[in-house]
């Protein structure tokens, strides 16, 4: 540690510390424009220059370091004529545009010159002009204003893991700029508007729409991915103007994905529910609350009687609250059906018997701290940004970054190992790592799985996976999207997690939605005992009859559409779009359309479902700006929020429909007056829900782990991954985001021998078929992808007729 | 592209950096490239940043930032002269005023015939040999008084 004084108060900071450091430790403000605590020290602005005893001239505090026994004034005479010089050159060439400027109000130039700078210029030459840059849908840019403080170019270099902007020039043209008409294209590249100190870079959706001052700023949590990233949301005359990162060092640090902050968008989309609606002679009418839910009751009730509780289904996203879900397994389980499931993309339910609720494995923060992972089905980066811009850290502090994916999406950041492979040969390559694993470590390989390894030979890069885990502490492995959705999931999970046990890695499994866990918490999950029980340990023993998100949709275990299970009568679908959401689309939708009765719980009414047939009674609920609730992260971090305006029109929280859905359905316990009631009947006592959480998979044997290497004949795979601006209802309609790169239109991405043997040329409309589904689209090349596969978007309006997200594909020419 | 004599000046250049290191190399491959292509057009610059593992727009902050380079194509021959101060109290405004009137261009301009494009440059640490000007880059010319530009102008034209 290293001892030193400021403004005559001592600090110590450690070796290597800055004065900054001291300063920020003590609480003095030092001002500044290039210095940021995440961001490399660039010390361009000069704004921070402090005086130091015995130092000639002054010194900028976030580029000193600090020395025993240095002496530091921060507002003496020489300092503070230093940082007024300093302004005086910053606003030499700074339009003053303030009163047109979007930053105005919380701008820290603006703020600074308040306290820096002379009421008035003794500069009268002519100001340079800077062209503004089109950066593309997200950030507006007013380049005149920039001061050239390079965070936003350091932000992409450091943080983003991609040098998207750059400084062009030098002295007086100098400017801030993308290479030559590209446009920034970064998943995360939203924060480079927070760290802009001035108005040159802005938010394009948000421009000229609010002054920041006539904004109230409401907490919330990010409905979206895995993390639960904390939100600032910005509210005026009761609409969503603009989402920021509310700062949380546990979960998304300062930063926030663009998904996160711009998917607000699609809360004021044209297309939200304002009426419940009724469908009548196949005709969709708007109603009133009474009716609509008097509707729903009847139908329900009717459907048991005929048909049984068991003709009962309920499916709820994941990304709905704690509460929401509860009350949904609730409603089922009341009218005695355990038809209830959360999981609506994932199509291999094996482990179902035996599963605790699937987690992180550790907080996110330890995260930042692996020097060894293995990701297994996932582009993180599109999956969970957050998460990935961690271990993009991790990785530059030294740690190695394992690969096992079909697609090898640019993840900007160094990958040590990587095997691309076909989705059917996922589990088999795991298995070389399984066994490579073994052999390094001398460990025996457990019974359940020795067998189904016997016959494996390892490659190289299986050899390097393993022992880059083995050497490498702490280690992790984790279970991504793609692996979840995967039709051998339950093999994928179980050499996963031996590999964990034997490498002494952790294992983490990486859900989807901001809720994933929550779900699991609130009871979402299949299970008979007719009992409203929430706990994890309902889903050891269910009952046998209880029917899964697949199942209910009409597929059978491995995902494949199978005509000889019975799916249900009657459904209750919350928040979920099924042609959207689901494994396999096409067959979801059959499912429903055959079903007597389908209730949906919705904040939109989308061109698919009124023209599509298959629901009955449409209940507007509110998205998570309308409601109360809570939802549990990956790390099992349970965060509560409230509404943050009023709900749309005649929208209700979800959970007041479901309460008086309850009543009206006469089901016992449904008197609840505020969602707290209903959080502490979910959680009772404590908020802690790690003892809970647990991806042991137990009780499960593997014999055959599919087939090694690349598939022979014409059997060609089709890799359906979610793309990041579809992932669920509220993104999809966020229109901005879906202008942006990420979200163009799906295209049948091939690689180049698969192309020559077809004949197709890129570009080639091509005919796509997966049982009766088939569609035709352009082709589109990339040879890094597994040979015989076709990586063809799901989630995706375009792709929706098509069936299963994985398995084979037929594609012809034209 | 760039020609295998390029590219091979090119690895040379990488020999003297560690092979993790290889963006050092920038400077070198990007007046290789030069040379060979009379300019740096964009698809140069990103033969370049992919050749050397960088971000393009990284491979533009450095050509952006030194006036040797050239973002734009030039006459065969490209003047580059000093107006500094100390050049220009030794007579640099005046050979200025003489090649503009000889070549009928000014600054950042190219003659008709194609041959000439006048540059004005920074001190090229010659200071004592002012009037001084530089030849496509590689040339330097001191003490330019009218007759010895005018004989440069002849040599240069043929
Ligand atoms: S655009 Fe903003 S963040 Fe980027 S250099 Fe200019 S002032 Fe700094
Ligand atoms: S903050 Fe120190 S130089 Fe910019
Ligand atoms: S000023 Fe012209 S060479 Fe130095």
């Amino acid at each position: 540690m290293i001892n030193f004084e400021i403004d005559g108060k001592p600090v110590s900071v450690p070796k290597n510390g800055t004065v900054m450091d001291g300063a920020n430790q003590l609480g003095i403000y030092i001002p500044h424009f290039c210095y940021h605590k995440k961001l490399s020290i660039a010390a361009n602005c000069r704004m921070c220059l402090v005086q130091v005893e015995k130092a000639p001239k002054p010194l900028p505090a976030c580029a000193t370091p600090a020395m025993e026994g240095m002496k530091v004034s921060t507002h003496s005479g020489q300092a503070v004529t230093a940082q007024k010089g300093v302004m005086e050159f910053l606003l030499i060439n700074h339009p003053l545009d303030c009163p047109i400027c979007d930053q105005g109000g919380e701008c820290q130039l603006q703020d600074l010159a308040v306290g820096y700078g002379a009421s008035s210029s003794r500069y009268t030459e002519a100001k340079r002009v800077v062209a503004n840059k089109n950066l593309g849908p997200l950030i507006s840019t007013d380049m005149t204003r920039c001061i050239h403080c390079t965070r936003c170019v350091r932000f992409g270099q450091e943080i983003a893991g991609i040098m998207e902007l750059g400084m062009a020039g030098r002295g007086e043209h100098a400017e801030i700029l993308s290479f030559v008409g590209s446009t920034v294209d970064s998943e995360l590249s939203g924060n480079m508007i927070d760290l802009c100190p001035v108005g040159a870079l802005v938010s394009k959706p948000f421009r000229y729409s609010a002054r920041t001052w006539e904004l109230s700023r409401r907490k919330s949590v990010s409905p979206h991915c895995g993390l639960g990233a904390n939100l600032v949301v910005q509210v005026k005359q009761n609409r969503v103007m603009r989402v920021l990162p509310r700062e949380n060092e546990a979960i998304n640090e300062c930063w926030l994905s663009d998904k996160d902050r711009f998917s607000y968008e699609g809360l004021n989309s044209e297309e939200r529910l304002r009426k419940p609606m009724i469908r009548r002679g196949g005709h969709w009418q708007e109603c009133d609350w009474q009716t609509a839910l008097e509707f729903a009751a009847n139908g329900l009730k009717a459907a048991k009687e005929k048909y049984g509780a068991q003709s009962i289904g309920a499916l709820g996203s994941p990304h709905s609250t704690l509460e929401e879900l509860y009350l949904l397994q609730k409603i089922a389980r009341g009218l005695g059906s355990g038809n209830v499931d959360h999981r609506l993309r994932q199509s291999d339910f094996r482990a179902d018997r035996s599963q605790g609720i699937p987690w992180l494995g550790m907080s996110i923060a330890e995260v930042s701290r692996l020097k060894s992972a293995l990701i297994i089905g996932s582009t993180l980066r599109k999956d969970h940004p957050l998460l990935a811009q961690r271990l993009r850290q991790s990785v530059k502090q030294g740690a190695q970054l394992n690969l096992i994916n079909p697609v090898d999406d640019d993840l900007f950041t160094t990958i040590a190992n990587r095997a691309i492979v076909a989705p059917a040969a996922m589990a088999a390559i795991l298995a070389q790592v399984l066994k490579a694993a073994a052999e390094s470590t001398g460990k025996q390989i457990p019974a359940d799985v020795k067998n189904a390894l016997a016959a494996i030979s390892v490659s190289d890069t299986a050899r390097a996976i393993a022992a880059s885990l083995i050497n490498n502490k702490p280690a992790a492995i984790f279970l991504g999207n793609l692996a979840q959705h995967h039709p051998q999931y339950t093999n994928i999970h179980m050499l996963a997690q031996q590999l964990a046990q034997i490498t002494d890695a952790r294992f983490g499994i990486l859900g989807e939605a901001a809720n994933s866990v929550g779900a699991y918490i609130a009871g979402a999950i299949p299970g008979n005992d007719g009992s409203a029980e929430p706990v994890g340990t309902q889903s050891a023993q269910p009952g046998m009859q209880s029917l899964n998100a697949s199942q209910m949709l009409g597929m059978s275990a491995g995902g494949i559409a199978d005509a000889g299970a019975e799916p249900c009568r009657a459904y209750i679908l919350m928040n979920l779009e099924p042609e959207l959401d689901s494994y396999d689309p096409r067959q979801a939708v059959k499912t429903l359309e055959a079903a007597e009765l389908v209730v949906m719980i919705t904040a939109y009414k989308s061109h698919a479902i009124l023209q599509g047939g298959y629901a009955d009674v449409l209940l507007p609920g509110a998205p998570f700006t309308e409601t109360s609730g809570t939802f549990i992260n990956i790390e099992g971090r349970v965060q509560s929020f409230n509404g943050v305006v009023a709900p749309l029109g005649e929208t209700r929280p979800a959970w007041k429909i479901l309460r008086v859905l309850g009543n009206l359905l006469e089901i016992d316990g449904f008197d609840y007056e505020t969602p707290e009631q209903v959080r502490a009947e979910i959680l009772p006592g404590s908020s802690d829900v790690s003892a809970r959480l647990n991806n042991h998979l137990g009780g499960f044997s593997l014999d055959d782990v599919g087939p090694q290497g690349e598939p022979m004949g014409s059997g060609i795979q089709r890799i359906g991954e979610v793309p990041i601006y579809q992932a669920d209802p509220i993104v999809r309609r966020a229109e901005s985001l879906q202008r942006t790169r990420d979200a163009a239109a799906p295209v049948a991405w091939m690689p180049g021998d698969l192309m020559g043997r077809l004949g197709i040329q890129a570009g080639d409309s091509v005919r796509l078929r997966q049982g009766e589904g088939e569609l035709q689209l352009p082709a589109a090349r990339d040879d890094k992808l597994p040979a015989n596969c076709v990586r063809l978007a799901s989630a995706h309006p375009l792709t929706a007729t098509l069936g299963g997200m994985f398995g084979e594909i037929v594609v012809e020419k034209l | 592209m760039l020609s295998v004599e390029s590219i091979k000046k090119i690895d040379h250049e990488l020999t003297k950096y560690p092979s993790d290191q290889k963006q050092s190399a920038v400077m070198s491959a990007l007046a290789i490239a030069q040379d060979e292509k009379g300019w740096l057009a964009t698809e140069t610059m990103d033969f370049v940043a992919r050749y050397l593992g960088m971000p393009p727009i990284a491979v533009y902050e450095v050509a952006t930032f030194y006036n040797m380079y050239n973002l734009q194509p030039l006459g065969k021959c490209k003047i580059t002269i000093c107006t500094n101060l100390p050049c220009a109290l030794s007579g640099a405004n005046e050979a200025v005023a003489h090649i503009q009137k000889k070549l009928g261009i000014g600054f950042n301009e190219t003659s008709a015939d194609g041959k000439f494009t006048l540059k004005e440059g920074e001190c090229m640490g010659a200071c004592g040999d002012a009037p001084v000007l530089l030849v496509n880059n590689k040339r330097m010319c001191s003490f330019m008084s009218d007759d010895m530009i005018d004989q440069l102008l002849e040599e240069l034209s043929k």
